[in-house]
Formats: C-alpha cells, structure tokens, sequence
C-alpha cells in the first residue's frame, strides 16, 4: 500500500491566513491534536463566520451546546455554556472549530441560521436541550421534547431522572376503557 | 364439558333430576361463556405497538420458523379498531405514552395487553427523565414478558398464557376484564384516591441542590410511585 502525500494545509497555515485576512486579538486560540478551535466573543460570531464562509470556503457540518457547571478545573469565570461550530472546507479538507461561551441567567447567542441554513434544525436542538436562545432565527421551537416540556434536560442542575414529568400521566384503567 | 358414548339423560330443571329428555348421541355440554371463550382464544389479533428492538423478535414470531400463526394470532393489525391484543414491545417515552393510551382506548371490546420485554415492563436500562418505568403505571396489563429482548419462544409462551387467561376469565357480554386484573385494578382505584407525594423522592431531593428554579412549581404523583 503506498501513502500519498496529504495537500492539506496544516493548522497553523489556516490559522495564519485566518489572521492575515480578519485580523486578529478579537479571538484566543487552542488546538488538541490537529483540531484548531478558536474562542470567539458572541458579538463577533456572525462577522467572522460570514468572512469564512466566503473568502476561506468553509462549511458548517456540526453545531452542539455544552453545560460545563461544576466542571472539575474550571475557573469561575469562564462562562457556564459553550456552543461549538464545526467548520470544514470541502476542497481543501481544512478543518476548523469555533467555541462560543454563554452565561446564566440569559443566554442569547446570535443565530448562524442566515449564513449556514443548515443551522437551523441544530439551533432547534441547543434550544432544546439546554435553553440558551438563538436572537434571530426564525423559528425557535422544541425539536425533540413534547412542546409543553418546561425544564432544559441536558443543563447539569437537571435531575438525571427527571421531575417526575414522565409519570404525570392519566392513568387508563379497565373501568375506563 | 361431556362427550357422550351413548343417550343420556339430560339433568331437570331445578330441584328436578331428571327431565326425561334424552341427548342423542355425539352432543356435547358446556356454557355459552366457554365456548365464546375458546373461540376468542384462538383467534387473538394483535396489535403491534413497536418500538424498539423488541419489534423485530416481534416480527421473527410472525415468521415461519416461529409461526404464531399456530395460536391463530398471525393476524395483526396496524389499526386499533381491528385489534383485541396490543402487544407493547419496546421502551415508550413520555411524548409517545399519551399515544399509546389514546390507541388501547380505541380499540375495541374485549380487549387484551402483553407488556413485552423489560423496557415496556419496567423502564429497562433507561432510567432517564423522558422514559416512561413501566407502561403497566398507565394501561391496564395482562401478561408481562421477561427478556431484553425476549427470545421469540417467550412471546409464544405469553400468547398460551394469554390464551388460558382468557378460557377461564370473562363472559360472553362481559367488559370487566380478567378477574385477577379487576382486583387489581379495584386496589389501583384506591391507591388513586389517595393523597399525592412530591415527584422527587427523599433519596434524591438533593438533585435541585444547584437551585434552579422548578418551572411550574414541583411535580406530584400519584403514592404507587414511592411505595
């Protein structure tokens, strides 16, 4: 079996076109392995996403939320949400991650439903399961939970078992059926 | 019931012995509720309420090698009103219970369940906040069957023991159910009437600890769920 050679730009190419092309201070970065992921502010997300999705060719192919409350070696002031974007360029197979943090009590983040359509039904669920709102998209219901649900089951204060919510229910016995 | 060698003497009226009329010969002798029970028994038409793996053991007793066509239940229904047996195979979440509940309420009189599998029994491995523990807490169950999931002979097992239940339990116009189930749901109706205890139980009432505000106050259930 013989091994090509990857044309894949490394990391700290992408990263230094990124940097070249939108400047840089707005945004800290980390990598782990290949992954590059750069922390954005929220009022920066839909600038900087635009740009990269016009000028560098990247497409968003994941978008998920986590809840980092009571995380062992987190500092207190680091924010309690984080939504990561991740970005990948079809051609040039160039990936890219983006994390954005939100806090209690009233977690808005902008919505990337007008630069990646795709980030709608994604949105949905981030909504879903850990209520932070997405500002601007068009149309921010539950996704996965009854509509009448009330708690956001993926936050860590949530009872793993619940509320009791999935036994108030009738109950149907013979006599009334 | 009496198979008769020869005539026989049929019994009188009460307090008579005999009534002079005799039975010709090959007559049998059994109660209207007996013989419309039998024919009940071997003409069961499951409803499929599949949802998980435990569908497709389902599905492999409809096949040949199993055939639960020689219990005369081959014949299932995906619509509730041509059914009397619903047969809950899989886990049933809290957005899927009021659907269940409103598809037993559809179908019709006399009607049977089979709770199969541990998941539909009790909850299985998924104790989470959406996984309803037991769909019996919510529709009156027959028969349970153990196994995740269980193997086809235990789902044949449950139809043969569906069948003797329903031999001896019931009448002909009755809609009361099995006997065993009657009194189970009497206890049921009591346990109801009951006074109501917060949802979540003092083993773990220290899980609201981050104080998180408890969107429309806490929930209350019904005593059965912390007995």
């Amino acid at each position: 079996m013989t091994t090509t050679k990857s044309s894949r730009p490394t990391p700290d190419a992408t990263l230094a076109r990124i940097r070249k092309r939108c400047g840089e201070g707005f945004f800290s970065v980390s990598s782990h392995l290949d992954n590059l992921r750069l922390h954005v502010p929220p009022e920066k997300l839909v600038e900087l996403t635009t740009r990269l999705r016009d000028e560098f060719g990247f497409h968003l192919t994941e978008l998920g939320g986590a809840d980092y409350l009571g995380y062992p070696g987190r500092s207190s002031a680091s924010h309690r949400f984080e939504v990561h974007y991740v970005l990948l360029n079809y051609e040039t197979a160039e990936r890219l991650i983006l994390k954005t943090g939100v806090s209690d009590p009233d977690p808005v983040l902008p919505t990337l439903v007008p630069v990646w359509a795709g980030a709608d039904w994604l949105e949905r669920e981030v909504f879903d399961m850990y209520g932070i709102v997405f500002q601007g998209h068009p149309d921010l219901r539950r996704i996965l939970m009854p509509e009448d649900f009330r708690s956001f089951p993926l936050r860590k204060d949530y009872p793993l078992r619940g509320r009791g919510e999935r036994h108030n229910f009738e109950r149907v016995t013979r006599e009334d059926s | 019931m009496a198979v008769t060698q020869k005539p026989f003497e049929l019994p009188g009226k009460s307090g008579k012995s005999s009534s002079g009329v005799f039975a010709p010969e090959g007559t049998i002798i059994t109660s209207l509720d007996a013989v419309v029970n039998w024919c009940r028994k071997n003409s069961l038409w499951p409803m499929p309420f599949a949802t998980a793996c435990c569908g497709i053991e389902l599905m492999a007793v409809g096949s040949s090698r199993f055939d639960i066509a020689r219990f005369g239940a081959e014949v299932m229904r995906f619509s509730p009103r041509q059914c009397d047996l619903m047969i809950v195979a899989g886990r049933v979440v809290m957005k899927m219970m009021p659907v269940l509940q409103r598809i037993w309420l559809q179908m019709p009189e006399p009607k049977y369940a089979i709770s199969m599998g541990a998941c539909a029994s009790s909850g299985g491995i998924f104790d989470t906040y959406a996984v309803v523990q037991g769909v019996d807490r919510f529709i009156p169950i027959d028969v349970y069957i153990p196994g995740c999931p269980p193997r086809p002979e235990s789902i044949l097992r449950a139809v043969m023991d569906m069948q003797s239940k329903v031999q001896k339990g019931g009448s002909t116009l009755g809609t009361q159910g099995l006997p065993e189930l009657r009194q189970m749901e009497e206890q049921l109706i009591q346990i109801r009437a009951r006074n109501t205890l917060p949802g979540i139980a003092t083993e773990r009432s220290d899980e609201s600890r981050f104080g998180y505000r408890l969107p429309g106050g806490e929930s209350l259930v019904g005593r059965s769920e912390t007995l």
